[in-house]
C-alpha cells in the first residue's frame, strides 16, 4: 500500500477513535470522582440517536452536539443521583440505564432510520495539513476530531496543573481526606459525574453526525463502544494522554481487521470486526495482574532482589484505580 | 419501619405507575397512540394461542439464565458474561447434534446428550470468567463482557466457517438439523415443546431449593453477606465463588441448547437474543427472590413477544418492550433507594 | 491562639462520650490528653478539629466564639488535626498532597510552593523532598509532612493524635524538638496520648479524660503513679482467683516475626498450655491482633514457627487451623464475625459444618433453641443476627464455638458488654478451660486482664513483654507497662526492641 493511502487510512484511525476518546476521557474525570457510570453504552447510542434526531430538526450541527451532550449529562445525572442520594449499587443502575438507553435510542430513532442528514466537513487547518506525515495524518480531520485532540490536552491539564484538577484526584483516591481539606465531597461527585456524562454524550454525535453519518438503528455499528470506552478507561490507567493511546489503539485494531480481510478470506468479516473487543478487554488482565492476591502473596514468598525486580516491572505495567472507586461517602 | 410490607408495596406500586407513565410518555414523543400501542402488546402476547405459546418458547431460556443468574447474585457476583455462556451451550449442543446426526445414537438419547454438553460448555465459559477473577484479578463485568464478544466471534466463525452451509455461507445459520433430532413440539406449527418447559421450570425449581433449603445454598449467601466472616465460620470462600459461576453457566448454557434444539433447529448468529442481559434485569427486579422469577419472566417474555407486532401494527420499533421493561427496573431501584432514604432516618447513628 | 472548651456533650447513642468537657488551653502551651481507649479523647479532639458535631457545648477561640461545623472551618479558624492515620493521598506528589484544597489561583505554581515547603522544613530538620511520593514515606515521614501542610496553611493550634505511634526514635525526638519549637512560637498543641512518657517530656499540663469525663490535671513535675490512677480508676478488689492446672502445650510461638504497615514484632516466644488463659494488654495498635491473627492462621509470619499441639502449621491456611481445633472470634462482631441477614438458626447451622444436602429445618430449630437457651441469648431462632444486642451477638458467637475446641482466640471479648453479660461471657470461656482448652484474649480493660489471666504479655509499640505471672502484677505496674515505662527491667527477655526503627531505616524502594 503506497504511503499516502497508508496516511489517509491512519488519519481515519484517528477520526474513527475520536469519539472514544471522548467517552473514555468524560468516564475517566467520573471514576477520578469515585464514581463508575456504567450506562456508557446505551448513553452513547442515545445521544448519537438524539443529536442527529435535533439536528435533522434544527438543521444545525452544532445544537446537534449540544443536544448530544445534553443526553449524556442527563443519564449520567441520573447515575449520581441513584450512587450519591440514594446510596443504590453503582453496577446495577449503570447496567439498567445502558440497556434502557439502548432501548431508548432504537424506539426513539425508528422514524429518523436511514434518513439522510448533514455532516461535518473535513476542515484542513491551514499550513499544518502541508507538514509532511503529520499534516495529512493530524490535520485534515473535521472540526469534532480537532476537538478531541484539544480535549486530551485539556483534560490532562485540568488533572495534572490545576488545584481543583488536584482536588478531584483526591476524591476518588480518598474522600475522607479531601473532605478534610475543605472538599464538599457529594457535591463535587455530582458535578464530576454529569460533566463525564456530557463529554461522553459528545461521543454519540461525533458518530452519527460524522463517521457514519446518519442513523442506521440495530446496524448501527455503534453498539458497543460504550463497553470499550470502559475498558480503555481502565486500560488508560485514568490518565487522558494514556487513554487517548488507548483509543488509537483500539481504533487501528479496528481498521487492521478491514483492511486485512482481502488477506484472510476464509475468516469472516463480522469475526475480524469482532476481533479488538475481546483483545481490548482481555487486555486488562494483562495490566490488572498484579492487583491480584495470589501475585503479592507470591510477591511475598520471593526473595528481597527479585522481589525488587518483580515490584517494578509490575508497578510499571500495574495501573491502579482510584482506590475510592465505587464506594459510597459517608461523613463519619 | 422502613421494612414494612405495606410502606415497600406502596413503594412498588409508585415505581409501576412512573414506568407505564414515562412509556407513555415515550409514545407520545414518537407521536404514536400510548394506550393504542400498549394495548396491541397486550393482545400480541396473549391474543391467540399461537402468540401465547410464543410467550411460553421465549419464557424457557429467560427462566433458565434467571435461575442461573440467582446463583451468581446470591454470591454477591455481577455475572454480565451470562449472554456468553448461552452462546458457548449453543455452540456445544449443535457439535453435539452434528456429532450424532445419522449415526448410531438414537435422536432421543442424541438430544439428552446435547442438552448435557450444552450444559457443559456454558458452565466451563462461566468458570473461565471465574478464573480471570479469582487469579487475574479481572473484574468479572469486563472479563465476562470480553468473553461475551470472544463468545459472539467464535459462533460467527462456525457459521462461516467450518460448519457453514455448503455453497455460500450464510447470517441465516448452520444447515438445520435432520427433523428428527428437532425436540418434540407441542404441534408441527408451534415451537414450544413441552420438554423445554419442564427443564425450564426444573431449573427454577432446582435453584430455589438448592438457595432455600440446602447447606450449599446457605453457604453461598453467607459468602455473598459477608465473606470475611463466611471464611472463619470456615467456608471457602472462592471456590464456592466459581462452583456458583459453573451453576450459572451451566442453565444458561441449557437455555442454550434449547434455543438450538427446539426453536431454530440450527445455529444462528444471535443465538443468545439478549436473554442474557434481559435475565440479569429480570432478577434485578425480583430482588434475587426465586418465587417471583417464574411469573416476572413471564411478564417480561409477554412484553417481547407482544411487541413483536409493533412495527406492522404502528410503525415503532419493537425495543418498545425493552423500554417498558427497563423504566420498571430503574424506578423499583430508584424507589427502594428513596424509600431507605426517607423511612430511614429516624434511626439513631452509631 | 488560646482555646476554651465549654461544656461539651457529645453522645453516640446510649454512649456518653464526652460528658461535660470544660476545658482552657492557653496560648502557646502544650496540653497533654492522657485516657485510655474508649474514654473520650478522640471524639473531643473531632469535635474541636470539625469532623464531629458536638451535642452541645462551646469553643471560644480566642476569646470568641467559634462555630466549626466542618474540618474546613477549622482550618479556616487555624486549627489543625494531625490524625494518627494522617489523611493525605499516597498516590500523589508531596508539593501536590499539600496543594490539594489549599485555597489559592487556578495554576497553583509549584515552584514556589515547593520552596515554601523546603523552607519550612529546614526550619524543623525534616529531610521531606517534594517531589517526592507519600507513598513511599514512612509513616513518620507523613507526620512530618501533615504537621509542615497545616503550619503552611497557617494554624495556630495543632491536634497531634497519637502521633507516636509507629515512628522511630530519631523521628519521635525531631517530633518533640519540633513541638517545643512550635509552641514557643505562638502555636498552640493538644498532644493525644497513652504514653506516660511522652507527655511526661513534652507538655507543659496534662489532662485526664476517663469515661467521658475530665477527672483530672496535672502540672510538670508529673507523678506518674497518679496519672494513671486518673486515667484507670481505682484499684477493684479481685475475685477471687482460680488458678488453672496447665496442661500439654497447646500452642507454640518460637522466635515468631510479624510484620505489618506500622509496626514489626521479632523474636517472639511463647508457650501456651492447656487449661492456660492468657491475656495480651496493650492500647490498640502495639501489635496484640497481629500475634492473636498469626495464632490462627490468619496472618502470615515473616519469620519463625507456630505450632498447635506439637505440629508445625506455619503458613498453613486458617481452615487448617480450625480442623485442629482453633477457633478465632474477632472484635468486630458483625462486621467480621457474623453475617448479617442471616438468622441466628442459620448461623448454628453453618457453624456445625454439616455434610448432606437437604437442610433438616426442624432439626436446626431444635438445636437452635437448645443453644439459645443454653446460652441465654435474647432472641429467636429466626431472628437475624443483627438485630441482637451487642451482648447477645457475643453470646451466640460463643454458641457458635465447636465443643472440641484446643485454643480458643478471642479479639476483646467484653468491648461494649454490661457487666452481666461481661461475667456470662467469661464463666462460660473459663467453663472451657476446665475442659482443657487454652485461651489467648485482647483486652484494653486492666481489670479483665488481671482477673481472668494465668499470665499477661504487655505489648508497647511492638516490644512484647516475656510472659507475665499475673498474680503477682497490680494494676498500677500494668498501666505502667503499657504507658511504656518500666520496660528495662526486661531487658534482652522483651522482644522486638524499638520496633519500626527498622522499619524507617531501610532504604526506600
Amino acid at each position: 500500500m503506497s504511503g499516502e493511502i497508508l496516511l489517509v487510512g491512519l488519519a481515519g484511525v484517528l477520526a474513527s477513535a475520536g469519539p472514544i476518546v471522548f467517552a473514555a476521557v468524560g468516564e475517566a474525570i467520573t471514576e477520578r470522582a469515585g464514581i463508575t457510570n456504567l450506562s456508557m453504552n446505551g448513553l452513547i447510542l442515545l445521544s448519537a440517536m438524539g443529536s442527529f434526531a435535533a439536528t435533522l430538526a434544527t438543521g444545525s450541527i452544532a445544537l446537534g452536539i449540544l443536544a448530544g451532550a445534553a443526553i449524556g449529562a442527563a443519564v449520567s445525572a441520573i447515575v449520581a443521583l441513584s450512587s450519591i442520594t440514594l446510596k443504590q449499587s453503582q453496577v446495577a443502575v449503570g447496567f439498567i440505564l445502558a440497556m434502557l438507553c439502548r432501548d431508548l435510542s432504537y424506539f426513539l430513532g425508528n422514524p429518523i432510520m436511514g434518513q439522510p442528514g448533514p455532516r461535518l466537513v473535513q476542515a484542513p487547518l491551514p499550513y499544518l495539513k502541508d507538514i509532511p506525515i503529520a499534516g495529512p495524518l493530524l490535520f485534515r480531520q473535521d472540526l469534532m476530531t480537532y476537538m478531541s485532540y484539544l480535549l486530551v490536552i485539556l483534560a490532562w491539564l485540568y488533572m495534572n496543573k490545576t488545584r481543583p484538577g488536584l482536588v478531584l484526584r483526591g476524591l476518588g483516591e480518598r474522600p475522607a481526606a479531601a473532605y478534610a481539606r475543605g472538599a464538599d465531597v457529594h457535591r463535587l461527585r455530582y458535578l464530576y459525574t454529569i460533566a463525564g456524562g456530557a463529554l461522553a454524550g459528545i461521543a454519540g454525535p461525533m458518530y452519527s453526525l460524522s463517521i457514519k453519518a446518519g442513523w442506521k438503528g440495530t446496524i448501527t455499528g455503534l453498539d458497543g463502544m460504550g463497553w470499550i470506552a470502559l475498558a480503555i478507561t481502565i486500560f488508560g490507567g485514568w490518565s487522558p494522554i494514556k487513554i487517548a493511546f488507548g483509543a488509537w489503539f483500539f481504533a487501528l485494531l479496528q481498521w487492521l481487521g478491514i483492511v486485512l480481510q482481502p488477506a484472510m478470506p476464509s475468516v469472516p468479516s463480522q469475526v475480524l470486526q469482532v476481533a479488538p473487543f475481546p483483545l481490548m478487554i482481555l487486555t486488562l488482565l494483562f495490566v490488572n495482574m498484579g492487583n491480584a492476591e495470589w501475585v503479592e502473596s507470591m510477591l511475598a514468598r520471593l526473595p528481597e532482589k527479585p522481589r525488587r525486580a518483580l515490584a517494578k516491572f509490575l508497578r510499571a505495567v500495574n495501573v491502579k484505580p482510584p482506590a475510592a472507586l465505587g464506594t459510597p461517602f459517608e461523613k463519619d | 419501619m422502613s421494612e414494612s410490607r405495606p410502606i415497600k408495596a406502596l413503594f412498588q406500586v409508585g415505581a409501576v405507575v412512573l414506568a407505564l407513565g414515562i412509556t407513555v410518555l415515550v409514545l407520545l414523543a414518537t407521536g404514536a397512540p400510548p394506550f393504542a400501542a400498549l394495548g396491541s402488546i397486550a393482545k400480541g402476547a396473549v391474543g391467540n394461542l399461537n402468540v401465547a405459546s410464543d410467550v411460553v418458547v421465549a419464557w424457557v431460556p429467560l427462566l433458565l439464565v434467571t435461575a442461573g443468574l440467582l446463583a451468581t447474585f446470591t454470591v454477591g457476583l455481577w455475572n454480565i458474561g451470562i449472554e456468553g455462556q448461552i452462546t458457548l451451550g449453543a455452540i456445544f449442543a449443535t457439535w453435539a447434534l452434528r456429532s450424532f446426526e445419522g449415526g448410531a445414537v438414537s435422536p432421543g438419547l442424541a438430544l439428552v446428550l446435547a442438552f448435557a454438553a450444552g450444559a457443559a460448555g456454558g458452565a466451563v465459559w462461566a468458570m473461565l470468567v471465574g478464573a480471570l477473577k479469582t487469579f487475574g484479578g479481572v473484574n468479572e463485568i469486563f472479563g465476562g463482557l470480553g468473553l461475551n464478544y470472544v463468545a459472539t466471534a467464535l459462533n460467527i466463525w462456525l457459521i462461516f466457517g467450518p460448519w457453514k452451509r455448503p455453497g455460500v455461507a450464510s447470517m441465516s445459520g448452520t444447515v438445520p438439523f435432520d427433523k428428527a433430532y428437532w425436540l418434540p413440539t407441542v404441534s408441527e406449527q408451534s415451537r414450544l415443546a413441552p420438554a423445554a418447559v419442564a427443564v425450564a421450570i426444573a431449573g427454577i425449581a432446582l435453584i430455589f431449593a438448592l438457595v432455600q433449603g440446602t447447606y450449599f445454598g446457605l453457604r453461598l449467601k453467607a459468602v455473598g453477606k459477608n465473606p470475611k466472616a463466611a471464611y472463619l465460620l470456615g467456608i471457602p470462600t472462592w471456590q464456592y465463588m466459581i462452583v456458583s459461576f459453573a451453576i450459572c453457566g451451566a442453565l444458561a448454557g441449557l437455555a442454550g441448547a434449547i434455543q438450538v434444539s427446539a426453536v431454530y433447529h440450527r445455529l444462528i448468529p444471535s443465538i443468545s437474543s439478549g436473554y442474557g442481559y434481559l435475565g440479569l434485569m429480570v432478577a434485578m427486579l425480583v430482588n434475587y427472590s426465586a418465587a417471583l422469577a417464574a411469573p416476572v419472566a413471564l411478564f417480561f417474555a409477554a412484553l417481547n413477544v407482544g411487541s413483536i407486532q409493533l412495527p406492522i401494527i404502528h410503525k415503532l420499533d419493537s425495543s418498545l418492550s425493552g423500554v417498558l421493561q427497563g423504566t420498571l427496573v430503574l424506578f423499583v431501584i430508584l424507589g427502594d433507594g428513596l424509600r431507605k432514604r426517607l423511612m430511614g432516618k429516624g434511626r439513631s447513628g452509631s | 491562639m488560646r482555646i476554651e472548651l465549654r461544656d461539651i456533650h457529645k453522645s453516640f447513642g446510649p454512649v456518653h462520650a464526652n460528658a461535660g468537657i470544660t476545658l482552657d488551653v492557653p496560648p502557646s502551651s502544650v496540653l497533654g490528653i492522657l485516657g485510655e481507649n474508649g474514654a473520650g479523647k478522640s471524639t473531643l479532639m473531632k469535635i474541636l478539629s470539625g469532623f464531629q458535631s458536638m451535642d452541645s457545648g462551646k469553643i471560644l477561640l480566642d476569646g470568641r466564639e467559634a462555630a466549626i461545623r466542618s474540618p474546613a472551618d477549622a482550618i479556616r479558624a487555624g486549627i489543625g488535626m494531625l490524625h494518627q492515620d494522617p489523611l493525605d493521598f499516597p498516590p500523589l506528589r508531596l508539593v501536590d498532597d499539600i496543594l490539594l484544597g489549599s485555597p489559592g489561583s487556578l495554576k497553583p505554581d509549584r515552584k514556589r510552593t515547593a520552596r515554601e515547603f523546603r523552607e519550612l522544613a529546614e526550619r524543623f530538620a525534616f529531610d521531606l523532598d517534594p517531589d517526592s511520593y507519600v507513598d513511599a514515606l514512612t509513616v513518620g515521614e507523613r507526620q512530618q509532612l501533615e504537621i509542615l501542610r497545616l503550619l503552611w496553611l497557617g494554624a495556630k493550634a495543632l491536634i497531634l493524635d497519637e502521633p507516636t505511634t509507629g515512628i522511630s526514635l530519631p523521628q519521635k525526638e525531631k517530633l518533640f524538638a519540633t513541638i517545643k519549637k512550635l509552641s514557643s512560637e505562638g502555636v498552640t498543641v493538644l498532644f493525644v496520648s497513652h504514653k506516660l512518657e511522652d507527655v511526661e517530656a513534652l507538655c507543659d499540663r496534662a489532662v485526664v479524660l476517663r469515661q467521658g469525663e475530665l477527672v483530672g490535671s496535672a502540672t510538670p513535675p508529673f507523678d506518674a503513679a497518679a496519672l494513671i490512677g486518673m486515667m484507670f480508676g481505682k484499684e477493684l478488689h479481685q475475685a477471687a482467683r482460680k488458678r488453672s492446672e496447665p496442661g500439654e502445650p497447646v500452642l507454640s510461638a518460637k522466635g515468631l516475626c510479624l510484620d505489618s504497615i506500622r509496626l514489626q514484632i521479632k523474636g517472639l516466644e511463647l508457650s501456651v498450655c492447656a487449661g492456660e488463659t492468657i491475656g495480651l494488654a496493650g492500647m490498640e495498635g502495639s501489635g496484640q491482633a497481629l500475634l492473636l491473627a498469626s495464632c490462627a492462621g490468619l496472618e502470615r509470619a515473616v519469620a519463625g514457627k507456630v505450632c498447635i499441639e506439637d505440629r508445625d502449621m506455619t503458613g498453613r491456611s486458617h481452615h487448617d487451623f480450625k480442623r485442629r481445633g482453633v477457633a478465632y472470634l474477632p472484635a468486630a462482631r458483625l462486621e467480621e464475625a457474623l453475617v448479617p441477614g442471616l438468622s441466628l438458626s442459620e448461623h448454628f447451622i453453618l457453624a456445625e459444618g454439616e455434610k448432606g444436602l437437604f437442610i433438616d429445618r426442624g432439626a436446626a430449630a431444635e438445636r437452635a433453641r437448645s443453644r439459645i437457651s443454653t446460652f441465654n441469648i435474647k432472641g429467636r431462632p429466626e431472628s437475624p443476627v443483627e438485630s441482637l444486642s451487642g451482648g447477645n451477638q457475643q453470646r451466640a458467637l460463643l454458641a457458635l464455638l465447636r465443643d472440641d475446641l484446643s485454643l480458643i482466640l478471642v479479639e476483646h471479648p467484653t468491648r461494649g458488654l454490661d457487666i452481666e453479660s461481661t461475667a456470662y461471657v467469661w464463666s462460660k470461656l473459663k467453663e472451657r478451660c476446665a475442659k482443657g482448652a487454652a485461651i489467648v484474649f485482647i483486652s484494653s480493660d486492666l481489670d479483665e486482664i488481671l482477673q481472668y489471666s494465668d499470665r499477661v504479655l504487655v505489648f508497647f509499640a511492638g516490644q512484647v513483654s516475656p510472659p507475665l505471672d499475673a498474680e503477682g502484677l497490680s494494676s498500677t505496674e500494668l498501666g505502667r507497662l503499657i504507658g511504656g515505662k518500666g520496660w528495662e527491667r526486661f531487658g534482652p527477655g522483651a522482644s522486638g526492641a524499638s520496633a519500626s526503627k527498622a522499619k524507617s531505616e531501610a532504604p526506600h524502594e
